[in-house]
């Protein structure tokens, strides 16, 4: 296959996977095999447009123009790669664990569930491979939209309260900052194309240029920089597998991996640090990190807990491309691979907890390594990931963040990184520690054991890759150097 | 002073058409929005467009001219074009006129009043209701 | 030799079919069939005009072959060829649909009558659009109008009377300070040819005079096209009259309307009168600003989704104006694009609204609850219109509000483009509404279960809702056609057309 066609299929694929998942919906196995096999398929796909990219080969596909000079048309590029890989690798895994946890939980109206998240799917793979902010505007939407059926899944007066949350708070932020920003940078650019060193060098300077540059970061909802992040924990009411991979990866990388492309490929890190006040933007994502820190130790529900987390997370990657440093906006790409493995693994495992005794808080988990040893281990590794400690993939990318921090001086940015590894140790290691050292209380003597084994493989699955992508970041690496800074 | 005076006054009742499509204008217009019985609305409005047919007729006439029929001994003839516009309009006038009589029949039958402040306490009772 | 007679079988094919309809009164079934031929002709006339102007430039035809300025002239150009386009291709989608809408809405001894009035109503507004001559306006302008005060009289409710009424009284006083607009100008400038007018009227100057005609005729055409706050008649007129219509009327009156807008502000007074002498922009500007606004707000709290999609319309109006306000080629050619836009969103919105009206007998929002499952294709297609209405990306509302944003950015009205942002977010409140009604609340308990509308509605529905879509993703174009009508009437405006 010609790697424009790859292209083709990867896009297409999702929404073959969904119409499939609707024409099978009367017979259940054959319908979740689906599932998993289109991802299979994709998973296959991305990994042969990865080599097409290793070896620097570059591919574009025009869709059509929508207005003259602004057409939809997706281009493959590394970071934008690195993105559609880690979804296409997750996808798989997640259908798995989805099977096991939607059976196991007797959930209603799963056609649609698979139907949507393949929908989903479709609109990262559309973020990922945008060519200019135009497509990646509409496919940003499409994943909104199609994700608010599936936070809205139980369908409850809760679930609808949150939903309109969600959706509400995204739709706001894309519509009032992000569409003007876009159409504010076609005006003055007279293109929307993501293209290296950034279009605006020379067309927009001075205070309207960080006012472009705020838009664009309040704009995108979806990074949940403090205070438009008010839907990341709202979005919880969602069933655990939708929480994983569209809270912990889908949706909020789409938004950190906008800010981080938009960033390197519209605005331009030469041109931004030329903007008044540049050096003081990093400020934004690092009171979000400490606040989202210190809000996190304070839940006792698990999902809350890691819904705060997330946001503190996200903010680095932000914090990362607001540094504006080559080695920061490095580490930025590589904590988005390494939050997305960590953090999906830490859902996974809430999920699988939830399934097997329907606990879904903290102080409810004393003893419970001891019951279910696979899901504690792999919580505990995405712990240690998400701290930042070797020998687990968020090591890496928060030593890069911490050079590229140095690398421009900021040393109020080491300090808010050094402090909130220290604020994520508070509010993991209890969880940790109640798991492994703290005696079960006598009253809630249940048997219990682990999830079912479809649950069991998918976390166990993520918390290795977690360790592997420690022992082994070749090929993120590759792809990071060969983002054009 | 003297001058200026009359020429104001030549000036104003020179045009005296003019005013006469003014007040007629603007007494038909009065009864179209003060008068509560809707047949009056109707005759209002009846006025209203009156005064723009004789706006427009009487722009038609040139002093000193005659009918616009060919004439042997005719220098000058007034504008015929404004008249037969008029003409159209007319028509378009006693069509709406008909129609909004009609309307009100309907009304009459539907809620029993021509009355404006009736119906809409009627209208608003139902409103109410949904 | 029948293709240099398009411009006149465009108005007097709908013209003269009507008493024909009317004749068929016994056999309602064939007056709806040749009304339905006949819309559909008039659109396959739009089409090869559509071809002709491209191809050739503006086409002029003199009737009865009386040369302009004397004899009446029809004149084709980029501009009114896009609103020929837009409402016969509406006719020719709604004309269909009427047929099994108004086998519920309307008594059988009267749908010969509804059709005819619809007929008179297409060639009516074919009419205006088309005519080169400011008095042929007018009366083309009447035809419209009094065949829509019928077809709204039609309702089946008591108050689509007095809607109807209301809407006479007003629309009349509209046309007749049109009709003075017009002979002030006669007066002036001894012509009623807009082409002529249009190369007059510079040399009048600032003259009083001319002055008085531009207020009366902006007045008057801002009656009919609904501007701020004299557009008190519609919301009721749209609510209460049969759905088809409605749908026809939403679609296109109010876009004739502000066509005759353009037509006066730009190619008769001209750029330089308009808007250096009269400075309409600081009029159009606040109106459309609080139409845009308030009407988007009173929309929210409406019960009655027709009446809610009336209010909208107020202030999509407004959008058209605010783009006509901004004075750039841009801007202008927004206020075009939305003309064609709105008309195929407004369009589906009603429609859609019809075939719920035909399963449930009204449109009130609590009694929509549940529709979503029990009739998935109409209110998908209500959801498709209504995106279009917030202007979600590749839905026709995006493009529209993309180039108006454009040129409000180009003026740098900041305020500006946030009002358009603030009304595109309530436009989603008001939408989402009935989305959360049909598709998140149950079937009130005890209603008789409903099944998806017949197809005679669901094809012609689709059509325009795909339209919605197919021209939201490919703007190219009605956006070429906009912009360079636009272009034109920036350029030229000054000496003619």
């Amino acid at each position: 296959m010609t790697p424009e066609s790859l292209l083709i299929t990867a896009l297409v694929l999702p929404l073959v996977g969904g119409a499939l998942t609707l024409c099978l919906s009367k017979f259940q196995n054959a319908r979740d095999g689906a599932t998993i096999f289109t991802a299979l398929v994709l998973l296959f796909v991305i990994i042969q447009l990865i080599g097409t990219t290793l070896s620097g080969g570059t591919v574009e596909w025009q869709l059509f123009e929508m207005l003259p000079g602004l057409s939809i048309e997706f281009r493959i590029e590394p970071l934008g790669m690195m993105f559609a890989g880690i979804a296409a690798l997750l996808w798989p895994i997640n259908s798995l664990y989805s099977v096991g946890y939607m059976r196991g939980n007797n959930e209603d109206n799963q056609t649609r569930f698979y139907l949507f998240f393949a929908i989903a799917i479709f609109g990262v793979m559309g973020v990922a491979f945008a060519g200019n902010l135009l497509t990646l505007f509409i496919f940003y939407e499409v994943l909104t939209l199609s994700t608010f059926p599936l936070v809205t899944h139980k369908g409850n007066d809760t679930a609808l309260a949150g939903g309109r949350i969600y959706l509400s708070i995204l739709l706001t932020t894309s519509i009032g900052l992000l569409l003007p920003a876009i159409i504010w940078t076609w005006t003055v650019a007279g293109t929307t194309d993501f293209s290296a060193g950034g279009i605006l060098y020379g067309k927009i300077s001075g205070v309207p240029l960080t006012i472009l540059t705020l838009l664009f970061i309040f704009g995108i909802g979806k990074a949940a920089v403090m205070p438009v992040h008010r839907w990341l924990p709202a979005a919880m009411v969602a069933p655990t597998p939708v929480s994983a991979l569209l809270h912990a990866v889908a949706v909020v990388k789409a938004g950190v991996f906008s800010v981080v492309k938009i960033v390197v490929y519209i605005i331009g890190i030469d041109t931004l640090s030329a903007a008044p006040w540049s050096s003081l933007l990093w400020i934004l994502p690092g009171l979000t990190i400490v606040v989202a820190s210190v809000v996190a130790i304070k839940q006792d529900n698990l999902k809350k807990r890691l819904a705060y987390s997330t946001i503190g997370q996200l903010s680095y990657v932000v914090l990362g491309a607001l540094l504006i440093a080559p080695l920061s906006i490095k580490g930025a790409a590589l904590h988005i691979v390494a939050h997305a493995f960590g953090k999906i693994t830490l859902f996974f495992a809430a999920g699988s907890i939830y399934t097997s005794c329907k606990k879904t808080d903290v102080s409810q988990l004393d003893g419970i390594g001891w019951r279910m040893p696979f899901t504690m281990t792999a919580f505990t590794i995405g712990a240690i990931s998400m701290i930042g400690l070797p020998p687990a993939a968020g090591f890496i990318s928060k030593w890069y963040l911490l050079m590229g921090a140095f690398q421009v001086e900021q040393l109020v940015a080491v300090m808010v990184i050094i402090t909130s590894t220290l604020l994520n140790t508070a509010y993991f290691m209890p969880v940790v520690y109640a798991a492994w050292f703290r005696k079960e209380s006598g009253e809630t003597i249940l048997t219990y054991g682990e999830a079912p084994w479809p649950v069991v493989v998918a976390l166990m699955l993520t918390a290795i890759i977690t360790i592997l992508l420690f022992l082994f970041p070749g090929i993120p690496f590759t792809l990071i150097s060969a983002i054009p800074l | 002073m003297d001058s200026i005076f009359t020429d104001i006054l030549a000036g104003a009742l020179g045009r005296y058409n003019y005013w006469v499509v003014i007040v007629l204008m603007m007494a038909g217009f009065y009864v179209v929005i003060a008068s509560t019985n809707l047949v009056k609305k109707i005759v209002g409005l009846n006025i209203f467009q009156t005064s723009v047919f004789i706006m427009y007729i009487s722009i038609g006439k040139i002093s000193g001219g005659t009918a616009p029929i060919v004439w042997a001994n005719a220098e000058l003839y007034s504008n015929p074009l404004p008249h037969v516009l008029i003409l159209t309009a007319i028509v378009v006038g006693v069509a709406t006129t008909a129609l909004g009589l009609s309307l009100i029949m309907r009304i009459k039958h539907a809620y029993g009043s021509v009355e404006e402040d009736e119906i809409l306490a009627l209208s608003q009772a139902e409103d109410e209701d949904e | 030799m029948m293709s240099s007679q398009l411009p006149a079988l465009q108005v007097v094919l709908p013209l003269l079919g009507a008493p024909f309809c009317f004749l068929l009164w016994r056999y309602p079934r064939w007056s709806w069939a040749l009304a339905t031929l006949l819309s559909w002709s008039a659109f396959g006339v739009a089409i090869m005009l559509l071809i002709q102007v491209q191809n050739a430039g503006t086409i002029e035809y003199a009737f009865g072959g009386w040369q302009a300025p004397w004899g009446i002239e029809y004149v084709v150009d980029q501009l009114n060829v896009l609103v020929l386009l837009i409402v016969s291709g509406i006719a020719a989608v709604v004309f269909p649909y009427s047929w099994t809408s108004v086998q519920r809405e309307i008594d059988p001894e009267q749908q010969s009558l509804f059709f005819t009035s619809m007929l008179l109503c297409l060639a009516g507004l074919l009419g205006i659009t088309i005519a080169g001559d400011a008095f042929n306006l007018f009366v083309l302008l009447e035809i419209s109008s009094l065949s829509t005060y019928t077809m709204i009289s039609m309702g089946r409710d008591r108050r689509a009377l007095t809607a109807s009424f209301q809407y006479l009284i007003m629309g009349t006083i509209g046309a007749t300070f049109i009709i003075i607009g017009v002979g002030i100008l006669y007066m002036l400038t001894g012509t009623l040819n807009m082409q002529d007018l249009a190369t007059r009227i510079p040399d009048l100057g600032t003259s009083r005079a001319s002055q008085v005609a531009f207020g009366f005729l902006i007045t008057g055409i801002g009656l009919k096209l609904a501007m701020f706050p004299l557009h008190l008649w519609l919301p009721n007129a749209y609510a209460y009259a049969p759905s088809a219509a409605s749908a026809f009327i939403a679609a296109t009156a109010t876009k004739v309307a502000v066509y005759v807008m353009v037509r006066y502000v730009f190619s008769i007074f001209g750029v330089g009168f308009s808007f250096e002498t009269m400075h309409i922009q600081w009029l159009f500007v606040p109106v459309s600003v609080f139409a845009i606004l308030f009407t988007s707000i009173v929309a929210l709290f409406q019960r009655d989704i027709k009446r809610m999609l009336a209010y909208s319309s107020v202030a999509q109006i407004g959008y058209m104006l605010l783009g006509i306000g901004l004075v750039n080629v841009t801007g202008l050619s927004a206020a075009l694009l939305h003309l064609f836009n709105h008309a195929l969103m407004k369009g589906a919105l009603f429609l859609a609204m019809g075939a719920v009206c035909y399963r449930i007998g009204n449109t009130f929002i609590d009694s929509m609850h549940g529709l979503g499952k029990q009739m998935p294709w109409t209110m998908a297609a209500f959801v498709v219109g209504g995106l279009s209405i917030v202007g979600v990306p590749l839905t026709t509302g995006f493009v529209s509000k993309w180039v108006l944003i454009q040129g409000a950015i180009e003026n740098g009205w900041w305020p500006v483009v946030a009002v358009i942002l603030v009304a595109s977010l309530i436009a989603m409140l008001y939408i989402w509404r009935v989305v959360e009604a049909a598709y998140m609340k149950p079937r009130p308990e005890g209603a008789e279960s409903i099944t998806e509308a017949p197809a005679s509605l669901l094809i012609p529905l689709w059509l325009l809702a795909a339209a919605n879509i197919y021209f939201g993703a490919n703007a190219q174009f009605s956006m070429e056609l906009a912009q360079s009508a636009a272009k034109t009437l920036f350029n030229s405006a000054v000496v003619g057309f």
